[in-house]
């Protein structure tokens, strides 16, 4: 079966018949459709550019096969390309020491959902998992976590309910994960718009102090153009390691991951595909990209 | 964003800022070709300004505020949307909202399947200090809509505001459970529910004019919450959504806090978007 966008490059390359190499001007049509399709997925516009400038250059001087179209070796240099882009391998989860992971993102990007899964994710390899609730802003978010931990069996930190800072609330956690013997230790954070310095800023102390091997953004499939502000602003403040791209079991194309991707440098670790515990996947760069171009 | 003269109009640059705003590469390039279809009538303007102007044309005059019925019966507002989009902080906000014009109201927690979203609506109902009717564990959120109007009308509330589950449009058997919501509410009141307001995250891009596309098909829409317009996202598929459903956006969300909560103002959005 073609893509959508095959079918769409199968038109520009009508004209193609007969020409032994792709060249710039019988390839602007197609670079316009891929534009276009790219910015559906909400692929970042300036990411997007970067992409096709690459995409030409590796296309422009390459033979047409004879045994594929035209347009089908486009889709696989594009292909390619994204798969390169968006990372060969699967980077599994640092569980070094301190073993402590925090969790950070958008307001509903799913984390507090996602911190819950990877716990039950690490007691399913027989590991010892601990969840950390820091959201003390957001009304019954640690009963959120409380509720998911007991569902998963996995111990939670619930910070006192008079207990209004965040940071004191994670320094707390690190003390009760002493206590309970030590595992990793999930922290998960309040919800923040990356263009608040002040929480921002609250978000920074936290992970200064934990000092942690792991910190995972997590944002939705469905984010559009903010993404490369979102990743830079909260890579720049707290590094990330590690991104997570949650509710892949809609219809989003999920562009944005391809932004974060090139903003940050970090791996993509897990997707989120559904609201229950187990609806955590390994990350395939192979599928994401044909997603993303709507194959 | 630039500001250009007739002679030095860099339409790519309006075009880019257009899609960063996500409004889509359809309606951005759309926007772009009408204007410059009129450029040549266009004399030294500030085309920052004409393109705010007409995008203003793209959406409603004015957008309705939520008057209680006639009738006396509680107006029912059903508040719908995706995961994590902001409906159960906005169904608090509107709650307020409508308090603090004199109207009595109450809610029903009808998400009766994310961990503690009961809880989360109940702290929000003592502080905006409006009654909350919730259901048993896993209630089945039509019959708690349904407790929730009886209450409502038994108190003479003038607003029932439901707090729904968040899905995601694809499923099937949840866009159905939304469907029983309604005709349960329908049983009460053959008019209700009157309102069902669409939750829009104004951080998502393309993909909410799907949303709504699917909402409005299983549950006509009345209305869009945009929220989280504090972020840097600046929600232009609302703009998509006006125009291909003709669905206005009546209320935007500014922060966290009750009172960051105002009715869709067109002038302030878009000054805000370009
Ligand atoms: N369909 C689907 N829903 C998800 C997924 N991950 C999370 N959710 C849902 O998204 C909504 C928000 O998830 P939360 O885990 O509360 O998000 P959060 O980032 O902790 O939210 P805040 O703490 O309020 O910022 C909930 O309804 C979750 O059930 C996913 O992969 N798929
Ligand atoms: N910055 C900001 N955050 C918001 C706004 N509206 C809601 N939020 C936050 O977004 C997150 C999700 O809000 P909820 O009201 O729980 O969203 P929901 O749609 O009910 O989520 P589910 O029921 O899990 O689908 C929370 O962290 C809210 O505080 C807003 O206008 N601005
Ligand atoms: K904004
Ligand atoms: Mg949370
Ligand atoms: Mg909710």
């Amino acid at each position: 079966m073609l893509s959508l966008l095959q079918e769409k490059l199968e038109g520009a390359f009508k004209k193609l018949r007969g020409h032994a190499k792709i060249s710039e001007s019988n390839i602007s049509e197609s670079m316009r459709e891929i534009r276009m399709a790219l910015l559906e997925a909400d692929v970042d516009f300036k990411v997007a550019k970067d992409l096709i400038e690459n995409i030409k250059t590796k296309a422009l001087g390459e033979e047409v096969l004879r045994t594929v179209s035209p347009s089908q070796q486009i889709v696989k240099i594009f292909h390619d390309e994204m798969v390169e882009l968006l990372g060969r391998e699967t980077a599994p989860l640092d569980l070094g020491q301190p073993q402590r992971i925090l969790v950070a993102g958008l307001n509903g990007a799913g984390k507090t959902t996602t911190s819950a899964k990877l716990a039950l994710l690490l007691k399913k390899q027989g590991k010892r998992p601990l969840l950390v609730a820091c959201d003390v802003f957001r009304p019954a978010a640690v009963k959120q976590l409380a509720v998911l931990g007991e569902s998963i069996g996995v111990p939670v930190f619930q910070p006192s309910p008079d207990e209004k800072d965040a940071v004191r609330a994670a320094q707390q956690g690190m003390e009760w994960v002493k206590q309970q013997g030590g595992g990793i230790a999930i922290y998960d954070t309040a919800g923040r718009q990356e263009v608040d310095d002040e929480l921002l800023a609250e978000l920074v102390k936290i992970r200064e102090s934990l000092q942690p091997q792991e910190v995972l953004l997590v944002a939705d499939a469905a984010t559009g153009q903010q993404a490369v502000s979102v990743a830079k602003t909260f890579n720049d403040s707290i590094k990330v390691t590690g991104l997570i791209l949650t509710k892949l079991d809609g219809d989003a194309r999920g562009g944005a991951l391809l932004s974060m991707k090139q903003v940050t440098g970090c791996p993509v670790k897990f997707v989120g595909v559904g609201e229950k515990m187990e609806q955590l996947e390994v990350f395939h760069p192979d599928r994401m990209a044909q997603r993303i171009l709507g194959m | 964003v630039q500001r250009f003269t007739k002679a030095e109009i860099d339409w790519d640059d309006l075009e880019a800022q257009l899609i960063a705003g996500d409004l889509g590469v359809k309606l951005s390039m759309q926007i772009v070709e009408d204007l410059q279809a009129q450029a040549r009538k266009l004399h030294d303007v500030d085309i920052v300004e004409v393109t705010k102007k007409h995008i203003r044309a793209l959406l409603p005059a004015y957008t309705t505020p939520l008057p209680p019925l006639i009738s006396g019966k509680p107006k029912v507002v059903l508040v719908v949307g995706v995961n994590g989009t902001g409906k159960t902080t906005s169904t608090a906000k509107l709650a307020n909202f409508l308090k603090k014009r004199g109207n009595s109201l109450v809610l029903a927690a009808a998400d009766t399947f994310r961990a503690a979203a009961v809880e989360q609506l109940e702290v929000w109902s003592k502080r905006v200090d409006v009654p909350l009717v919730k259901g048993p564990p896993n209630a089945d959120p039509a019959a708690v809509c349904f407790d929730a109007y009886t209450s409502a009308a038994a108190r003479s509330a003038q607003f029932l505001i439901c707090d729904t589950a968040g899905r995601l449009h694809t499923r099937h058997n949840l866009m159905e459970e939304l469907r029983k919501v309604q005709r349960i509410v329908g049983k009460k009141d053959p008019t209700a529910p009157h309102e069902v307001l669409l939750v829009v995250d104004a951080t998502t891009g393309g993909n909410a004019l799907q949303q709504a596309r699917e909402f409005h098909k299983a549950v006509p829409l009345t209305g869009i919450i945009a929220t989280k317009l504090d972020g840097s996202g600046k929600g232009g598929v609302v703009v998509a959504i006006q125009q291909e459903l003709g669905i206005p956006t009546r209320f935007v969300g500014t922060g966290e806090q009750v009172d960051d909560f105002a009715p869709f103002n067109a002038d302030t959005y878009l000054d805000q978007m370009l």
